[in-house]
């Protein structure tokens, strides 16, 4: 009995690669199980290699392996990518039509031939539907009943009509009578029993962004499409009726940022989400954002620069970038979130900084976070989420004579009430220009230097609340990883095998970025032995970031930047410990 | 019996009560005060007062007209009002807004935005500052420069063809292009207003001379070739029609309603608009548990 598979679907795009991993995940989620999907995936609509990976733990896990246990490929092109990942005993599913794999080509591997073609022609269906063969093998190679998979393939389908959900359960079953029939005794991938009792959900990260969105009251997104974060809009436009909510597909990232800007002054909370590129475009609204202390929260989905540079693969580049976008100097603020449940709940929290500062307000996502499936206790998204609007004035200001001043310079914290068009005796001008108290366009000096001081004091008070880094592992570590955003996982996963080592190691990571929260890194780098920083880029950010707001230097840094997230054995290999 | 607070309040709103004590920064003459003026002559006609309405201006000459027109007012970046515009308008389906506008702004830095916003019909009321010049820097082409027009950018005359606001509106799916006159007060306060009352995007290019940079296109050489539309009896229901009159340039200029059509706006077609404007929605999700168990 195993704790842990790692299970890999390879073939080519259009071969409902992608469906099969996520429908594997529920799957098991279903059962009691940890469960966690990421692609992999070139450019292209058809044709192309694609992967996705799934591992299955009785118990909750941190990160994916590279090694591969189970490997199945619906073309001889998959076994010859991957057969340098296989584990010890992996087993390699195939059809020997596509190559009659042998004992001499994978000597460390099981070899499960299995008939896709054949089964597929004698149920008179389409040879797309070789992963469905696959995922009923699947199932029962790993022990679990078929049942199991029957639910999620249900759900999947019934939309389609019960025709279809029939002629799938027929696919599947047979992929699952295939195993059981011919390889019993391939019991090597039996899975332990789950152990997981709550009931969890399988969300990626921009459904996650989609999801905290709604929660904290979004009512209105205006997103141009690109990847990675293109299944927000899916959700969003989904569910624009029942949600009531508006999400507009805007002719390019600048009319978008302007749109929610926009629609944000009206009195809406509003958002957009795009990539490097498009938030490039968005740079100049930003700005704007910033000038006329329009709430806003940004979803920023990282993905391999620069330009076009690999779009579907991950990397961290833009942590910098995100700092330090705009003209002009003004507050904004930073939260990177390491996993879906965080992306959720670091969204709610974003709606509420962005109101109460009147600030932008970045979610830093990455390819890896948004288009991976997450496994996570619907608990985490059940809680109650309090809503704060900050100084917002609906109805009436009660400032008769025109006297309301929108942007009042005196607030400690800088925040002023704001009116919305329509609100009586509220008029003022959002104005790009520089401006004093009711909008009006000003360039004296004194009052120049008051509405930056002004702006600029949001810093202080917002830093009041940033939340502290978070410290985890042993109190006394003879090694800390500092890290950031989705490269959580794979640290944590690489400090579980250090301490199966009896190495004593802690990690620090940051889900709220900027304003830097700078005493608690003093403090508790101060006290770390070997410090590593681990990141997804090339030129680590993150320990850029850490010199330059405490002067210490993280002389250590792991970094990758080949566009495929880290596994947790790299991290182990490079410490030499 | 005359009575009714309503009808008092409306009466009490001049177009003088939308003035704000600051003093327009225009060279004197120039055609941005007709347009101002007009502007402010409409927005009374309506009722709509300073709490009313939103007005997002762009950056140029036209742009500054915030500062002394008492209104709700988002002055935003050079060529992105529209889409400011659009997101308020979303925002608060119920709320005037109307974008002030130039020819740099609106067909130069803008000019995507201008297609779009008109394709999707929104309820807004767009108007353009046509004026063939960049005032604010002093004095380069626009990008409705007639070739030939000389300016600083363009010492042997421009040589772009010119880009024409109407023919552009009509081909983007604009429901309403007019052109008016800035030296025209009354005409150009009735095309606002008819502007401002139809339900969609209406376009008014407002041809106005450049006082400073300009000295070919004066108030006289426009006076000198404009005729109304409504003179010769046009019906403003045939797009075709509408292109052939709207490209009529040099001798005899038409200034009036070019087109007009009914269409659902932008707004009409969001689902979530059939009531209380967005702003007023609740923020709480009504079937939370229900959203969640599609994800499990």
């Amino acid at each position: 009995m195993k704790d842990f598979v790692t299970w890999t679907i390879g073939g080519e795009a259009g071969f409902g690669i992608m469906s099969s991993g996520t429908m594997l995940a529920r799957t098991f989620a279903r059962s009691g199980y940890h469960v966690f999907a990421v692609n992999d995936y070139p450019s292209l609509i058809r044709g192309g290699h694609n992967v996705v990976t799934v591992r299955i733990g009785s118990m909750v896990f941190n990160g994916v392996t590279k090694e591969l246990d189970i490997l199945v490929a619906l073309n001889s092109e998959t076994v010859e990518r991957h057969k340098d990942e296989l584990s010890k005993g992996a087993i390699v599913m195939f059809d020997p039509r596509d190559k009659a794999w042998t004992a001499q080509d994978l000597p460390n591997a099981t070899l499960l031939p299995i008939p896709l073609r054949d089964i597929i022609s004698e149920l008179h269906a389409d040879t797309v539907m070789r992963n469905t063969v696959c995922l009923g093998a699947t199932v029962a190679l790993l022990g679990a009943p078929f049942e199991a998979l029957l639910s999620v393939i249900r759900d999947q389908f019934f939309r389609k009509g019960q025709d279809i959900v029939d002629q799938n359960d027929k696919i599947a079953r047979s992929g699952f009578d295939y195993v059981t029939s011919h390889f019993s005794k391939v019991t090597s991938m039996h899975l332990s029993p789950g152990t997981i009792t709550e009931k969890q959900v399988i969300v990626n990260g921009s459904e996650a962004v989609g999801l905290g969105g709604v929660r904290a009251g979004l009512k209105f997104a205006a997103i141009y499409p690109m990847t990675p974060i293109n299944a927000i809009i899916t959700f969003l436009a989904d569910h624009a009726k029942d949600l009531r909510i508006v999400y507009k597909q805007p002719e390019d990232e600048i009319a978008g940022i302007n749109m929610a800007i926009g629609a944000s002054i009206a009195g809406v909370r509003s958002m957009v989400a795009t990539s490097g590129g498009g938030f490039a475009l968005m740079v100049e609204g930003l700005s704007l954002a910033g000038m006329v202390e329009a709430p806003l929260v940004i979803d920023l989905g990282m993905r391999v620069g620069p330009a076009t540079g690999m779009p579907t693969y991950t990397e961290q580049g833009e942590l910098l970038f995100a700092i330090h976008a705009g003209h002009g100097e003004f507050p904004r603020i930073i939260l990177a979130p390491a996993d879906a449940a965080e992306a959720y709940e670091l969204t709610t929290k974003a709606f509420n900084l962005a109101d109460r500062f009147q600030v932008p307000v970045f979610v830093l996502t990455d390819k890896y976070l948004n288009e991976s499936q997450w496994c996570v206790p619907l608990s985490r998204f059940s809680k109650p989420v309090s809503i704060d609007r900050g100084k917002l004035i609906l109805d009436d200001t009660g400032i008769l004579d025109g006297a309301f001043l929108r942007y009042d310079p005196v607030p400690p914290d800088g925040v002023s009430a704001r009116s919305v068009p329509g609100t009586k005796h509220g008029q003022y001008y959002a104005n790009s220009f520089e401006h004093d108290g009711t909008g009006h366009m000003t360039e004296r000096a004194d009052k120049r230097r008051e509405m930056v001081e002004k702006r600029l004091r949001k810093m202080k008070a917002i830093a009041k609340e940033a939340t502290p880094p978070e410290l985890l592992g042993d109190s006394d570590a003879e090694l800390t990883f500092v890290t950031w955003g989705t490269t959580k996982g794979a640290v944590l996963g690489a400090m579980e095998m250090l301490q199966k080592q009896e190495k004593k190691v802690a990690v620090i990571s940051y889900p709220w970025v900027y304003p830097f929260p700078t005493e608690a890194t003093k403090s508790l780098l101060s006290r770390a032995k070997r410090v590593i920083d681990v990141e997804q880029n090339a030129t680590g950010q993150l320990a850029t970031l850490i010199r330059a707001e405490t002067g210490i230097d993280v002389g250590e840094k792991f970094l990758k930047y080949d566009g495929r997230p880290w596994f947790p054995e790299e991290i182990v290999a490079l410490c030499h410990l | 019996m005359v009575s009714g607070g309503d009808c008092c309040i409306m009466s009490s709103l001049t177009a003088e009560s939308l003035n704000t004590g600051f003093l327009p920064t225009w060279c004197p003459g120039c055609g941005d005060f007709g347009i101002w003026k007009s502007l402010q002559g409409a927005f009374a006609t309506l009722g709509i007062g300073p709490d009313d309405g939103l007005i997002v201006y762009g950056i140029g000459c036209h742009g500054n007209m915030y500062d002394w027109m008492k209104m709700y007012g988002f002055a935003g970046l050079h060529g992105r009002a529209l889409p400011v515009a659009q997101g308020a308008k979303l925002g608060n389906h119920s709320l005037p807004v109307v974008v002030v506008s130039g020819d740099g702004d609106c067909l130069g830095e803008g000019g995507n935005h201008f297609i779009h916003a008109a394709k999707r019909n929104p309820d807004i009321t767009v108007i353009i500052h046509d004026n063939q010049v960049y005032g604010l820097t002093t004095g380069q082409a626009s990008p409705t420069a007639k070739p030939g027009f000389k300016t600083k950018s363009t010492p042997g005359g421009a040589t772009d063809a010119p880009i024409n606001p109407l023919t552009l509106a009509l081909v983007s799916g604009a429901t309403f292009v007019a052109r008016g006159f800035a030296g025209d007060l009354p005409g150009l306060t009735a095309l606002m207003v008819e502007a401002m009352n139809h339900k969609g995007f209406s376009v008014v290019d407002v041809l106005q001379p450049c006082v400073t940079f300009d000295k070919v296109h004066t108030y006289q050489w426009y006076r000198q070739r404009l005729y109304t539309l409504d003179g010769i009896g046009y019906k403003p229901d045939n797009k075709l029609i509408a292109l052939e009159k709207a490209t009529e340039w040099e001798d005899k200029i038409p200034i009036g309603v070019f087109y007009k059509e009914e269409k659902p706006t932008s707004e009409g077609l969001e689902p979530a608009l059939t009531g209380e404007p967005l702003y007023k929605l609740p923020l709480d999700v009504a079937h939370w548990d229900k959203l969640l168990n599609e994800f499990v």
